[in-house]
């Protein structure tokens, strides 16, 4: 029975490979593979453009921040180190252009007052009801960790805010729905947010939709992993410190093991091996051991 | 390596240690007796004993700044992850530590199904590990809760739920459980509390599991048993140390790059979506961890049956020792269970995989062949197998394998003619 060991295991994994193959080609819904994009941020290097972050937060700003929320992050995030960077002066000014609500007052009043840096970011709804209802049922979903909450992450987005489309023949969609390409369902409420052009860059750089979306989704991925770039310069010393002191460790535990190895084998013992051996073999021709 | 009572040293010494044998216990453990063939599968009780020690000490720090409400929970995460000093790094350690945890016990608890390490005597300490694995279960599961995401609520919901199939009683056992009648602040808040009291239950298990061990000692891969103080064991310090830390290096190294290169590759995006009742997530799935049981869990038909069935899977390890009769620990000796051992591990693999797939078509097929599997190769291929397997010889002693490589005979031949012509009982 089950003589020949390899091939007995091959059959079990040959048919479990195919029930997969075949069973992933029917039971699995059509995806579309994501627009890849080659950020500046992926891999065990990857840092942030500070000025496609800096533009980003103005894409933010003037096209996003009207539904929705970034409630994790305050203004102060984007002077700070591995961010956009803005100045103190500069993130002051933006921030002071926000309204917040702040006290009670000494009278035990509520009151609004300019923002300051250390103030998190103004919300376009005062809760989750009130943005829903105002467009049209649907939440727009808080933006703080967006890039960390979808799978595809950066790439999702970036290809979610390209993936507008004309529905095709046959395809229903309701007053205020939009058929996007790569919206689970294909049906999305929020209409075409990038168009060419709808931002004005200070930089110089141009306004394509592409470069308008690639801006923002890195802003987005920052905030979400606010940071990622000394994650990824502490991971990076961390394990060419590991793999040193593991090099030094292994030679070490070979120096200790060798004293163990090369400990002389006492008389007795090498005796006893021989007969031990010597009994296992007897009768047999020595000759049929190889 | 001696078996024979320690002094210590120095009167002071001596005085402390007749009233606590500390000084006693470190000896025992640094002299503690290892078979010298020992392989690298053998380093994971090592690395597991890092994994828990790591986790209680990042979430004994993340437990200052976590704040156990359903309002503020999924908020005090993004305050530990952008302003507490390096709290992305202890969060990650934490969330990263839990899977790697799991990595190693697996490993740990199929190293020891390969070498038979539960068989007599070592049943006891088989038993407490498993204990430690339902705790290290019930801790990851309710960990997994705190940061009130979807996948923290709906798991939750789904696992609690599962305890309303128990006839008659069930629905009040789940409104106990729950502080109420839906997964809500009062289960945070419970979980939080046994969330923090568990890990201390497992190191205590752990001390037991320890212990258990350096009654019989430690299995070896040939699994035989070793002559104490002879040339088959070396010391524990420094040779199974050196040994344990070169492994745990390499651990380390890949559980960092998972903390600062993939933190979130073996979490669920989902959970950085804020809890939210009202929105059901379209495939609830637990953490990778779980998955073989919950892949077991659907793969029967009713729920009551699922929840058996998955319970069974669990504590049918526990009788593991008697259910395989086979008198030979080691899978090396024995060709049969060996193929069947690698059809095991295979069959966990691909239930972990369907357990993350919706349980429809193929896959639900699939699972019940795989549920069907795993309980079949433990209730009847294991007591059957130990009647009917003709295992290979055994050595006589763990240091005879290496004799049998090709070519060792004529060596021996060798070594035997230098004692030719010499009376035996000469050598004593």
């Amino acid at each position: 029975m089950l003589v020949h060991s390899n091939n007995f295991l091959i059959k079990i994994i040959i048919f479990f490979f195919i029930l997969f193959t075949t069973s992933s080609a029917f039971s699995e819904e059509k995806k579309v593979d994501l627009i890849k994009t080659n950020w500046s941020f992926n891999g065990i290097f990857g840092t942030f453009d500070r000025a496609s972050l800096q533009r980003g937060y103005q894409v933010y700003q003037e096209v996003c921040a009207g539904c929705h929320s970034m409630q994790q992050l305050s203004y102060r995030n984007l002077s700070e180190e591995g961010g956009p960077e803005f100045s103190i002066e500069e993130v002051k000014a933006i921030a002071s252009q926000f309204e917040i609500e702040d006290g009670p007052n000494s009278d035990g009043e509520m009151f609004m007052r300019a923002a300051r840096p250390s103030d998190k970011f103004a919300k376009p709804y005062p809760n989750i009801e009130a943005s829903t209802a105002a467009n049209g049922g649907a939440y727009p979903p808080d933006m703080s960790v967006l890039a960390k909450a979808r799978v595809g992450g950066a790439d999702y987005i970036y290809s979610l805010l390209m993936g507008y489309e004309e529905a095709p023949p046959g395809f229903e969609l309701d007053d205020g729905v939009y058929y996007n390409k790569y919206m689970a369902g294909n049906k999305i409420k929020m209409s075409a947010p990038i168009s060419d052009g709808i931002v004005e860059y200070s930089d110089g750089t141009q306004t394509s939709a592409s470069q308008i979306s690639k801006d923002v989704t890195t802003f987005l991925v920052w905030a979400s992993e606010p940071h990622l770039e000394s994650q990824h310069r502490m991971g990076f010393k961390a394990i060419i410190y590991l793999i040193i002191l593991l090099t030094l460790v292994y030679m070490s535990k070979q120096k200790v093991w060798s004293r163990f190895n090369s400990k002389k084998e006492s008389e007795e013992e090498t005796f006893d091996k021989v007969e031990r051996t010597v009994t296992k073999y007897e009768g047999e021709d020595p000759k049929t051991f190889k | 390596m001696s078996e024979e009572k320690y002094i210590p040293k120095s009167k002071l010494a001596q005085w402390f240690d007749s009233r606590l044998p500390l000084l006693t216990l470190s000896h025992h453990l640094k002299e503690y007796p290892t078979p010298k063939n020992l392989n690298y599968w053998w380093t994971f009780g090592g690395i597991l004993t890092f994994c828990l020690i790591t986790q209680i000490i990042t979430g004994l720090v993340l437990a200052m700044h976590y704040v156990a409400h359903v309002d503020h929970a999924f908020d005090s995460i993004e305050h530990i992850m952008r302003n507490v000093n390096y709290g992305w790094l202890i969060r990650y350690v934490h969330a990263n530590g839990a899977s790697m945890f799991f990595l190693a016990v697996y490993i740990h608890i199929f190293r020891s199904l390969f070498y038979g390490s539960y068989k007599s005597p070592r049943e006891v300490i088989w038993i407490i590990g498993l204990i430690i694995y339902i705790l290290m279960m019930a801790t990851a599961f309710m960990g997994y809760v705190l940061p009130w995401g979807q996948m923290s609520f709906w798991g939750a919901t789904v696992i609690t739920n599962l305890f309303s199939a128990i006839p008659f009683i069930g629905e009040s056992i789940t409104t106990w459980l729950w502080g109420g009648y839906s997964v809500d602040n009062p289960t945070l808040n419970r979980f939080y509390s046994l969330h923090y009291l568990l890990p201390f239950l497992t190191f205590g298990l752990v001390i037991l599991h320890i212990w258990a061990l350096h009654v019989p000692g430690n299995n070896n891969p040939i699994g035989i048993d070793v002559k104490k103080n002879s040339n088959e064991t070396m010391p524990f310090h420094p040779y199974m140390v050196m040994k344990d830390i070169t492994a745990l290096l390499v651990f380390i190294i890949i559980f960092l790059w998972f903390v600062f290169f993939a933190p979130n590759a073996l979490g669920h995006p989902d959970n950085y979506i804020e809890a939210n009742p009202l929105v059901t997530p379209s495939h609830i799935v637990p953490e990778w961890y779980l998955l073989p049981f919950y892949a077991i869990l659907r793969a029967i038909p009713s729920k009551l049956g699922g929840v058996i069935f998955m319970f069974a899977a669990i504590f049918i390890l526990m009788l593991l020792p008697w259910l395989d009769t086979s008198k030979v620990r080691s899978a090396i000796f024995r060709p049969i269970y060996k193929k069947f051992f690698w059809v095991l591990v295979f069959t966990v693999i691909l239930l972990g995989y369907l357990g993350a797939k919706p349980p429809e078509g193929i896959y639900l097929i699939l699972s019940r062949l795989a549920t069907f599997y795993y309980f079949f190769h433990f209730l009847i291929l294991l007591p059957v197998l130990g009647r009917y397997e003709k295992t290979d010889p055994l050595p006589m002693s763990i240091s005879d394998p290496v004799l049998d490589k090709p070519g060792t005979f004529d060596k021996f031949k060798k070594v035997a003619s230098k004692y030719e012509g010499e009376n035996v009982s000469s050598f004593k």
